[in-house]
This record gives structure tokens, C-alpha cells and sequence, in this order.
């Protein structure tokens, strides 16, 4: 087998789980668009601002620390406890849905009916003051996030796999560099999709929410709140970006940027359509290793690298060009 | 006023029991249109009540406003002898009034017993949280609803389409589906939204058959709003006539049917 060859698998690799990761994001935009067709510009936002709060609750930062003192004149900062990951997580998902509430109760609760493009401009509000409120409550230092499930153990693995290494040295004589982050990564999001989709098959509010995903008029008569599903689907959407936001934080740090990847679940959402679970999860992989192994095959030697940065926006364009509603999204038919 | 114990028995011997529901002045304004004008009239237990009227009467309206999806400007919603305070749609719904709409609003992208199991989500009580922890109990309920569910879809004859994404189906069973879904909900009172709009003779004889079964064996209260004269004539108890926003007559089939007003009304602005 080629040198070339076995690079590019690695590269694949490495692409299929980078592309996780932006699944995930897209999920939660497509969770939020199903239900309610607004398209929510905030998702990476939320992700930033979960991963942010897990922290802050972890390490017993005091929330709008600068804000009490500069107004009281007092000192605080810190709490002096650390607490458990698996508490911590927990109020952060509680944290997560007071916010999904929040968003119900005084923003979209007034909007209902209103044009897509108006719901879209209340997520960009919503994204900034989400990014602002993140920023007064934990400051905006660049944390580390260092998971460990119970206590000393359980930790989110860093570093290369050694058995993959070992393994493909035996095969190919050249060892694959794969993290560890992004195994566990890949691992924690297949099952995140498993439990969502056994949740929208088989509970009474997973029924309810495919039915308002399918038509107010009918689930309305039928005895379905939207208000509550649709706080649910924000609340659902809030535990997916703490997810992302986790392993994201795990890999590079917990900061602003972060609510960039949001970005990147655009081209996502392009390819693999903004109503589809499985689309967003396909679409998602697609990106993933599209990018890497254009870098590695085209951009890095004959582009000057750096084609990770544009290469799915190209790629979601010519798509957008020959399939509108993307891979598995609803076929558009003009109603004339 | 009706005192609501009293009842009366139709003229094929059937029992009909006090006021159910009962509209007190009810106006509707759109901005400058009046669909509803203080228009009264009550249901009775275990009645079929019909309203009908030309193109543009307010009868959508009217059931809108039943169901809670339309809040009217004046008047008062009775509902078991207590004024409704003012509801959203879905807490009608779980009062036990179950409706079909006139544009048919299905799940288009579930499948037909999916759609009927819609309609027991009122009757669902295990949440999400006690669903994960006591899987034999979530499973045992969802087991005697997906029973009473096949019991309504074998009633209107629709096994042979059980499993059909109802996006696929005619509009003739589609309206079949969505009586299905509203039955499901085992409701006190059915509000029907011309059930019997845009179908064949044959598919009308049917669902006319089906409405007086379901009347006849579930003891269910409905109310129908219809075009159609004769089938109004054949199926009902008693029958509200609306014109232009306005009640213009009330009473039985043959007391309607002779009212000079009604006559006049649909003479007049017969338009189909
Ligand atoms: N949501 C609405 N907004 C504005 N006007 C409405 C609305 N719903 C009904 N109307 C108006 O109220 C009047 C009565 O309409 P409605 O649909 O109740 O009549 P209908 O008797 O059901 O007629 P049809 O036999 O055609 O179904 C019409 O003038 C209609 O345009
Ligand atoms: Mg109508």
C-alpha cells in the first residue's frame, strides 16, 4: 500500500471525528428548527456559554463576580470548593433548561406567528447578549476544562491512542495518530443520538414533539402545549451544546471562539438539510473529512494550506447549487 | 333558558340528556368583520347538532371559538354548567373536546396509527422522567392505548392502511384518519368540521354511517357543521342555521327546513 494511501486514511479518520463535533452542533439547530422553523442562530453561543457555566460551577467561581464587587465594593471571586463533575454537569443542565425558559417566556413567546426572518434576528439578539451574560457571569479568560467523572478517575482521555498506533504500525508500518478526546468524542455523541431518537419514538413527549414538528393546527387539537414542547426542544438543544461544548472545551480550551463553530454547522446544515437528524449527522461527517483531506491532498501542498477555513463553505455552495433542500431534507415544491 | 336537566327523546326513540355545552352571545370581530354576531345556542348529551349555513357564515368560526381557537369579543363559552374562563386550544383539548378541522390537519409524516395515537396523548399520564425509570408501567399504558387506538381504527375500517404515512393517502380517507385521531380521544363532545366536504357519494354515505355509529354506540355528544342539506336533514337533532354572522334559525331538521328566513337565506345566496 502507498505512503499517500495510508496518510489519507489517517486523515480521514481524524476528519470523520473533527466532523462529529460539528454534527453535534448541527443537531441542536435542526432540534430547534423541526419544532418550532426558527433558525437559531445562538446554538454555538449556548455551546460557549454551557461549557463556560460547567466550568464556573466546577471550579466554585462566584457568577458576576465583577459585577457584585465593583457594586458592592467587596472581594469575591471564589466559593473555595470544587465541585464533583457529574454535580456540576447536573446543574449546568439545570442551568441549561432555566435558560431554554427563559427564551420561551420572553422572547419567542411573543414572537409566535411572526416571519422566519424575524425569528431569526431575535437568535442573533439572543446570541450576542447570550455571549454578554456569559462574559459578566465568568469572565472571559481563556479555562481549561478537565472533566473527571468520579473524582480522580473517569477523567476525558487526552493524547494518542496507543493501541490504534500499535495496531496500524503492525499493519501499514506507520502508526496513526488518533486523540483519545476525539474517540470518546465520537463515542459520547452516537449515544447522545441514540438516546434522542428513543426519546422522540418512545415517550409521550417525544411523540408530542414530532407532532408539533409536524403541525401546530393538529397538535394543538390533539391537547399539546407548544409552549411546553418548545421549551423542551430549546432544553434539548441547551444538553446537545453542553455536550459540544464540553468536548470542544476539552480540546481547546474553553473561550469565545468556541461560539464560532457554530459557524461551521452552516455548511452542515446546507448539505444535510435543516430538518433532518440524520442529514445533520451525515452532513456533518461529510464536512469533516472533506475538509481534512482536501487540506491534505490539494490546499497543503499546492494551495499554501489553510484551506480548512473556506473549504466547507465552497463545498455547502456548489451543493446548495445542484440540491436546495440538501442531502435528506424535505423536497422544496413551489406552491403556485 | 333550558334548564339543564331536562332532555328530550328524538323521534327514533333516542334519549338525548341536559346541556353539554352552551354558546351565550357570542360575538367575533376581525377587524372591521363581524363573523359572529351575539349568537346562543346549546348542545345536549348525547346529540348530534348540526350547524349549517351559506359560503361564509361564521360556522368555522363558531366551532373555532368551541375549541378555543378563536377568543370571541363578547359571550360565554359554557361548558358541563360552568362558564370556560378563557383557554388555549390545547386545554380545551384536555377537557375533553376533540375536533376535526375543515382543511384537514394531519400529521402528514406519521403514519395513520400514529396519528390515532395522537389522540390519546391526553389520556398518557407516565412523563418522560418515570417513562426511563418504570419502563413496565410506560409499556403496560402504552400497550391498553395502542389497543383502544386499533379499536377505533378497526371501527372506521381503516386496518388495511394502518402503517401508510398518511401523507400518501386520498382526501377522502384522509378526513377518515382525522375522525379517527379526534375519536381516539374518547372525547365528551366531537366538534366536526364539515366531515363530509369534497368527497364522493359513496365516501359520504360512509362517513354519515360512521358518524351515526359513533353517536349511537359511544353515546358521543357532536356537533357538525355541513353543507349539504339532505345529509344535515338525515343525520341531525336539531340545527343551527347561520347566515352572514347571524343565527337565523334553530330547531329541529323539519322545523328548519320550513323556516321562511332559512329558505330565503339559501334561495338566496345558494352558491354550490
Ligand atoms: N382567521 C381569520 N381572519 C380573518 N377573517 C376571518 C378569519 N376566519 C374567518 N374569517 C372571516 O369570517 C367570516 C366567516 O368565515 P367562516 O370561515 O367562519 O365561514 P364558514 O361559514 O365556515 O364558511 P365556509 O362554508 O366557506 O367554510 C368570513 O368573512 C371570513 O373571511
Ligand atoms: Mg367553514
Amino acid at each position: 500500500m502507498s505512503d499517500q494511501f495510508v496518510f489519507a486514511m489517517e486523515v480521514t479518520l481524524n476528519g470523520l471525528m473533527a466532523g462529529v463535533l460539528y454534527a453535534l452542533v448541527a443537531l441542536g439547530f435542526v432540534l430547534i428548527y423541526k419544532a418550532s422553523g426558527i433558525f437559531n442562530f445562538a446554538q454555538g453561543v449556548m455551546a460557549l456559554f454551557a461549557a463556560m457555566t460547567l466550568v464556573g460551577i466546577m471550579n466554585g467561581q462566584v457568577p458576576f463576580a465583577h459585577l457584585i464587587n465593583a457594586t458592592f465594593g467587596t472581594d469575591l471571586h471564589h466559593f473555595g470548593w470544587h465541585l464533583p463533575a457529574l454535580l456540576a454537569i447536573a446543574l449546568t443542565v439545570g442551568v441549561m433548561v432555566l435558560l431554554a425558559w427563559c427564551v420561551q417566556r420572553f422572547v419567542f413567546r411573543h414572537l409566535v406567528g411572526q416571519e422566519p426572518i424575524i425569528l431569526f434576528m431575535a437568535t442573533i439578539g439572543l446570541a450576542y447578549f447570550l455571549e454578554g451574560v456569559a462574559d459578566l457571569m465568568w469572565g472571559s479568560e481563556i479555562k481549561t476544562l478537565d472533566v473527571c467523572l468520579f473524582g480522580e478517575t473517569g477523567c476525558l482521555p487526552q493524547g494518542i491512542n496507543e493501541t490504534i498506533d500499535t495496531v496500524t504500525y503492525g499493519w501499514f508500518g506507520y502508526g496513526f495518530f488518533i486523540d483519545n478526546l476525539d474517540i470518546t468524542a465520537t463515542i459520547v455523541a452516537a449515544i447522545l443520538v441514540i438516546a434522542l431518537i428513543a426519546f422522540s419514538q418512545y415517550t409521550k413527549q417525544g411523540r408530542a414533539l414530532r407532532a408539533v414538528a409536524d403541525d401546530h393546527q393538529a397538535a394543538l387539537s390533539v391537547g399539546i402545549s407548544l409552549n411546553f414542547i418548545w421549551v423542551l426542544v430549546w432544553s434539548l438543544a441547551g444538553f446537545v451544546a453542553l455536550v459540544a461544548g464540553i468536548m470542544w472545551g476539552a480540546k481547546s480550551g474553553v473561550q469565545f471562539s468556541l461560539s464560532l463553530i457554530a459557524l461551521k454547522a452552516l455548511p452542515v446544515l446546507m448539505l444535510g438539510g435543516f430538518t433532518s437528524i440524520p442529514g445533520a449527522i451525515v452532513g456533518g461527517l461529510i464536512i469533516g473529512v472533506g475538509e481534512k483531506l482536501f487540506e491534505f491532498a490539494i490546499g497543503a501542498p499546492f494551495l499554501g494550506g489553510a484551506t480548512e477555513n473556506w473549504f466547507a463553505y465552497v463545498l455547502a455552495l456548489v451543493f446548495l447549487v445542484f440540491r436546495p433542500q440538501g442531502l435528506f431534507g424535505e423536497k422544496i415544491i413551489e406552491r403556485v | 333558558m333550558l334548564d339543564a336537566s331536562e332532555g328530550y327523546t328524538t323521534a327514533d326513540g333516542r334519549k338525548i340528556g341536559g346541556v353539554v355545552m352552551e354558546m351565550k352571545n357570542i360575538t367575533l370581530r376581525f377587524g372591521g368583520v363581524k363573523a359572529i354576531t351575539d349568537i346562543s345556542f346549546d348542545i345536549r348529551e348525547g346529540e348530534i347538532r348540526a350547524i349549517i349555513g351559506p359560503n361564509g357564515a361564521g360556522k368555522s368560526s363558531m366551532l373555532n371559538v368551541m375549541s378555543g381557537f378563536y377568543v370571541p369579543q363578547e359571550g360565554e363559552v359554557w361548558f358541563r354548567g360552568k362558564p370556560r374562563p378563557q383557554m388555549k386550544p390545547y386545554e380545551v383539548a384536555r377537557q375533553g373536546i376533540a375536533r376535526t378541522f375543515q382543511n384537514i390537519a394531519l400529521f402528514e409524516g406519521m403514519s395513520v396509527l400514529d396519528n390515532v395515537m395522537t389522540g390519546r396523548l391526553t389520556h398518557m399520564r407516565t412523563g418522560m422522567f418515570s417513562q426511563a425509570l418504570w419502563k413496565g408501567r410506560a409499556e403496560a399504558e402504552e400497550t391498553a392505548n395502542r389497543e383502544i387506538a386499533e379499536k377505533i381504527i378497526d371501527f372506521l375500517e381503516i386496518q388495511a392502511i394502518r402503517k401508510t404515512p398518511v401523507a400518501r393517502l386520498p382526501y377522502g380517507l384522509k378526513k377518515r384518519v382525522e375522525l379517527a385521531r379526534a375519536l381516539a380521544a374518547e372525547p365528551k363532545l366531537l366538534l366536526l368540521d364539515e366531515p363530509m366536504a369534497g368527497m364522493n357519494v359513496e365516501e359520504k354515505e360512509d362517513m354519515s354511517r360512521f358518524i351515526l355509529d359513533v353517536n349511537d354506540e359511544f353515546g358521543t355528544t357532536i356537533a357538525l357543521i355541513e353543507h349539504d342539506m339532505g345529509v344535515v336533514m338525515d343525520l341531525s337533532d336539531r340545527v343551527v342555521v347561520m347566515d352572514y354572522g347571524k343565527k337565523i334559525g334553530d330547531g329541529t331538521p323539519d322545523e328548519v327546513r320550513n323556516n321562511q328566513e332559512v329558505i330565503d337565506a339559501y334561495l338566496g345566496v345558494e352558491h354550490d
